[in-house]
């Protein structure tokens, strides 16, 4: 590829990552087929935020639209990262929560509804601790309930990434897309400094942090499922693709002997490099695409 | 946290409602809705406190030019009133669309 023409694709390009969770929700639906659910008129809003001083969203953060995807219905959750780092609280988790159950429901009735969660999360609402907490675990619940008949899509494009609690929705989920800029993992860079040590973790240094978390490395583990650019036709792409898809013959999340065995042989005394890991465990050999 | 409210006098009906911008860092959150009543009701809620003052040059600069009947909710996160101004603006923009 000549370095005009990759300018030419870098210019033209509609960024995904440029859209707020509102219009990234709704340009992966078919177009026109798309309403929102609980919208900002609602005003169901964070209770717990303004009786700590802080500014609540109309919306909590958290915009739900149900619509089609390749004319099958979809609900799509979206998380808007610029809001409280896109933590959960317990009105933006009730919400994402309920978006899925009542997916889940129409499932059970025979109308089949896949669900697509866009996170873009530092997991937990601070201010909210306990309740973001259960709602974390409720919505895991019904990820659960609902992958059993419709794909559930994690779609993590960056750049604030996904990360605490709601890292282990993800990994619930039946594929998970990725942009490069997008980081996946349970403890941030500046957790693990903190907790650890700046030996352990130097979570000022961005190679390192994309070397670990980043999304090209998260894909080429076998974590993610694509690895898009950012690119808001290459995303709708993939959220189709993996609709249309359907379930897994087996979850992610389900392989529990082989990453157990995984984790059993792997010599912890020596420092691995991230590329070892690629080699290690990587079943996406090649450095772009869907699986 | 501190909250705000200003009065305008409008002329003219709205044609529909408009919801721009995010609680984040440096931004504001505006929902413009039509109003029954022949005035312009700003609330504002923001997390910076002792500036109404600005907020009140700000949207008298704005009701200069604006004459909608509309109910106004801000919710903001340390704009400033550049922002503030383009944020409304833009509101304004996709309710008359």
């Amino acid at each position: 590829m000549s370095s005009k023409g990759y300018s030419a694709n870098f210019i033209n390009r509609q960024s995904f990552i440029e859209l707020d969770a509102r219009e990234r929700t709704k340009a992966l639906f078919d177009e026109g087929t798309s309403r929102e659910l609980v919208g900002p008129f609602d005003r169901v809003e964070s209770p717990w935020l303004p009786m700590q001083g802080v500014t609540p969203q109309e919306d909590d953060g958290c915009v739900v639209m149900k619509g089609k995807i390749t004319g099958q219905a979809a609900v799509v959750v979206a998380l808007e990262g610029a809001f409280q780092g896109g933590s959960i609280g317990e009105v933006s988790g009730a919400k994402m929560t309920a978006a899925l159950d009542l997916a889940c429901a129409d499932n059970a009735k025979g109308i089949r509804t896949s669900a697509v969660i866009l996170l873009e999360t530092g997991g937990v609402r601070l201010q909210e601790a306990n309740l973001g907490l259960a709602a974390i675990a409720e919505l895991m619940g019904s990820i659960l309930a609902l992958r059993k008949y419709a794909p559930v899509i994690c779609l993590t494009a960056g750049t604030v990434g996904c990360f605490g609690g709601m890292s282990l929705a993800a990994g619930l989920a039946s594929y998970v897309v990725m942009t490069r800029e997008a980081r996946l993992g349970m403890n941030g860079p500046e957790v693990i400094e903190q907790e650890n040590g700046i030996e352990e973790f130097d979570s000022s240094d961005r190679a390192l942090i994309w070397a670990i978390h980043g999304g090209e490395q998260r894909y080429a583990m076998g974590l993610a499922d694509a690895l898009v650019d950012d690119d808001t036709h290459q995303v709708a792409d993939a959220v189709r693709h993996f609709t249309s898809k359907g379930v897994p013959a087996v979850h992610r999340s389900s392989q529990v002997e082989l990453y157990r065995s995984r984790l059993e042989t792997l010599d912890t005394s020596q420092q691995w490099d991230p590329k070892e890991f690629r080699a290690l465990w990587g079943t996406n050999g090649v450095r772009k695409g869907k699986r | 946290m501190e909250q705000i409210e200003f009065n305008y006098s409008a002329k003219r009906k709205v044609p529909k409602s408009a919801h721009v911008g995010v609680v984040g860092s440096g931004d504001l959150e505006v929902l413009l809705e039509p109003s029954e009543d022949e005035v312009a009701h700003v609330f504002i809620r923001t997390s910076v406190d002792g500036f109404r003052d600005t907020w009140k040059a700000v949207l008298d600069r704005f009701f200069a030019r604006y004459n909608g009947a509309v109910r106004i909710q801000i919710n903001d996160a340390g704009a400033t009133p550049g922002i503030v101004h383009l944020r409304l603006e833009q509101a304004v923009e996709v309710s008359e669309r």
